[in-house]
C-alpha cells in the first residue's frame, strides 16, 4: 500500500531529466529533503546548538554514552543474526560492564578494556543476508534511507529499548534528548557538507549510499576500482 | 644556473620521499600536522589562513590532484581540453583544501590508530588504513588510496568512514557537465570557492 502510494507519487514527480537508477523517486525525495532542511534549519539546528551551548562537553559525552550503551544489546542481536558470534558476545559484554561498573552506561569502561563499539542495525543485517538496498528514500525528519534501510529502521524503532521505558513522559523526554544529542553530534558534519557539496542533495545521497555499503561489509566492501 | 642549484638542493628531499613506505609517510605527515596545529597560537585562535598554509606546505605535496580530478570527472575527463583540465584541477584543489581545513579545525586531540600495511613489497597501488579513535563511538576510518610515482607515494583518494571523497563528486560533476558542459562545471566550482572565501 505504502509502496503503491510512493510509486504513484514518483510517477507524478518525474521530470524529463535523465534519472539516477539508484534514485527513481528523486522528485519526491527532493520534496521531502526540502521539508527536512527547513525543519532542521528552524528546529533541529537551533535546538542542537542550544544543547551544545548549555551543556559542557563532559556532560554531553556522558549523555552520549548512556544512549550508546542502551543500543549495545540490539547491536549484539544484529551481529548474532549475521553469524558474528564473537562480535555479539563483545557487544553484550560491553553492555554488562558499562551498565554496572560504568554506572548505567555513562562511562564507557568497556572501550578502555578493549571491547570495541560496533555499528549494526537491522538494515545492515538485511544487507548482510544479501538484500539489495533498493531505491533511495528520504524519510521525513529522519533523512536519507533506502527501501531496505527504511524497513530496518522500522524494526530498530520497534525493538528500541528506550520505547519500553515507562512512564510515558520519561520515555518521551529520553527519545527527544537522544534525538537532540544525535543532531548535535552531526553539527560539524553538516557544516562540512555545506562547504564541500555543489548540490547538497546529491552529495548527501551518494555519501549515504557509500557509507551504508561500507557498513554492511563492516568497512571492507569489495573494492570498486574507479576508472 | 639558479634552477640547477634548486634541483641540487631538492635532490636529497626527493630521494628520501621516494624511499619512504606509504604507511610510514601517512603516519609521519599526520603526526607532524597534528603537532603543528596543537602548537600554533594563530590556528588555535581560529586562523583559517594559517591552517591552509600548514596544509599547503605539509600535506598537499603528497596528493596527486590531477589524478583526483580525473577520477572525479570519470568519462568526462577526456572531453576536457588541456586548459579546462588545468582550471578544473585548480578549482577542485581549492575546494578540497578548504574542506580539509574545516575538518582539521574540528580536530580535538583524538587518538590515531595506524594500521599495519597489507601490501606486497613491489605493489605500486596501496591503501593505507588509519582509524581515529573516539570514546563511546565506533572509530572513524580514514583510508588513503596511494599510488607510487617518480617522486614518491601520492594520495589519489581518501575514504572517510567508507565514503570515497573522489567518488562522491562523480554524480555532481557528471550532472553539471551534462547540463552546462565542462565550462559550466568550472564556473560552478569557482562560484562555490568564491562564496566560501567570502564567508570567512
Amino acid at each position: 500500500m505504502f509502496l503503491a502510494a510512493l510509486l504513484a507519487l514518483a510517477g507524478c514527480a518525474s521530470t524529463g531529466e535523465e534519472r539516477d537508477p539508484r534514485d527513481p523517486f528523486e522528485g519526491l525525495n527532493r520534496g521531502v529533503y526540502r521539508f527536512n532542511e527547513t525543519f532542521d534549519q528552524y528546529v533541529g539546528q537551533p535546538v542542537a546548538r542550544a544543547y551544545v551551548k548549555v551543556l559542557h562537553q563532559e556532560i554531553r559525552a556522558r549523555i552520549g554514552n548512556f544512549f550508546s550503551n542502551l543500543a549495545d544489546p540490539l547491536i549484539g542481536v544484529n551481529n548474532l543474526l549475521q553469524g558474528k558470534f564473537t562480535e555479539a558476545v563483545n557487544d553484550w559484554a560491553r553492555f554488562a560492564f558499562n551498565s554496572t561498573i560504568g554506572l548505567l552506561g555513562i562511562h564507557d569502561v568497556a572501550s578502555d578494556w578493549g571491547y570495541e563499539k560496533h555499528n549494526e542495525d537491522f538494515g545492515q543485517t538485511f544487507g548482510w543476508w544479501g538484500a539489495a538496498s533498493g531505491p533511495y528514500l528520504v524519510i521525513p525528519i529522519l533523512g536519507p534511507s533506502t527501501l531496505r534501510d527504511g524497513l530496518g529502521t522500522g524494526l530498530d524503532i520497534y525493538t528500541d529499548p528506550v520505547g519500553e521505558i515507562r512512564p510515558i513522559r520519561l520515555r518521551n523526554s529520553l527519545v527527544v534528548t537522544r534525538g537532540v544529542h544525535t543532531r548535535a553530534d552531526l553539527l560539524e558534519a553538516g557544516r562540512l557538507l555545506d562547504e564541500a557539496a555543489l548540490d547538497k542533495y546529491v552529495f548527501l545521497r551518494d555519501a549515504y549510499l557509500q557509507r551504508r555499503r561500507s557498513l554492511v561489509y563492516d568497512g571492507r566492501p569489495p573494492r570498486e576500482k574507479l576508472e | 644556473m639558479k634552477r640547477l642549484f634548486a634541483a641540487l638542493l631538492l635532490a636529497p628531499v626527493l630521494a628520501t620521499a621516494q624511499d619512504v613506505a606509504p604507511d610510514v609517510l601517512v603516519k609521519s605527515v599526520t603526526l607532524e600536522v597534528v603537532d603543528l596545529i596543537a602548537k600554533d597560537k594563530d590556528i588555535k585562535a581560529g586562523s583559517r589562513a594559517k591552517l591552509v598554509e600548514v596544509i599547503e606546505a605539509k600535506v598537499l605535496p603528497h596528493f596527486n590532484f590531477n589524478a583526483m580530478t580525473a577520477l572525479a570527472m570519470g568519462q568526462n575527463w577526456s572531453k576536457a581540453s588541456p586548459e579546462q583540465k588545468k582550471r578544473l584541477t585548480e578549482e577542485f584543489r581549492t575546494l578540497l583544501v578548504r574542506t580539509y581545513a574545516s575538518a582539521l579545525a574540528a580536530y580535538s586531540e583524538q587518538k590515531f590508530d595506524f594500521r599495519p600495511l597489507r601490501a606486497k613489497p613491489n605493489d605500486t597501488d596501496v591503501t593505507v588504513n588509519v582509524r581515529v579513535l573516539q570514546p563511546g563511538a565506533q572509530p572513524v576510518t580514514l583510508d588513503y588510496s596511494m599510488e607510487k610515482a617518480a617522486a614518491g607515494w601520492k594520495v589519489y583518494d581518501v575514504m572517510i568512514g567508507g565514503v570515497s571523497l573522489v567518488a562522491n563528486y562523480r554524480t555532481e560533476f557528471s550532472n553539471t557537465v551534462r547540463a552546462s558542459g565542462v565550462d559550466g562545471l568550472i564556473k560552478d566550482l569557482q562560484t562555490k570557492n568564491r562564496a566560501l572565501a567570502e564567508k570567512k
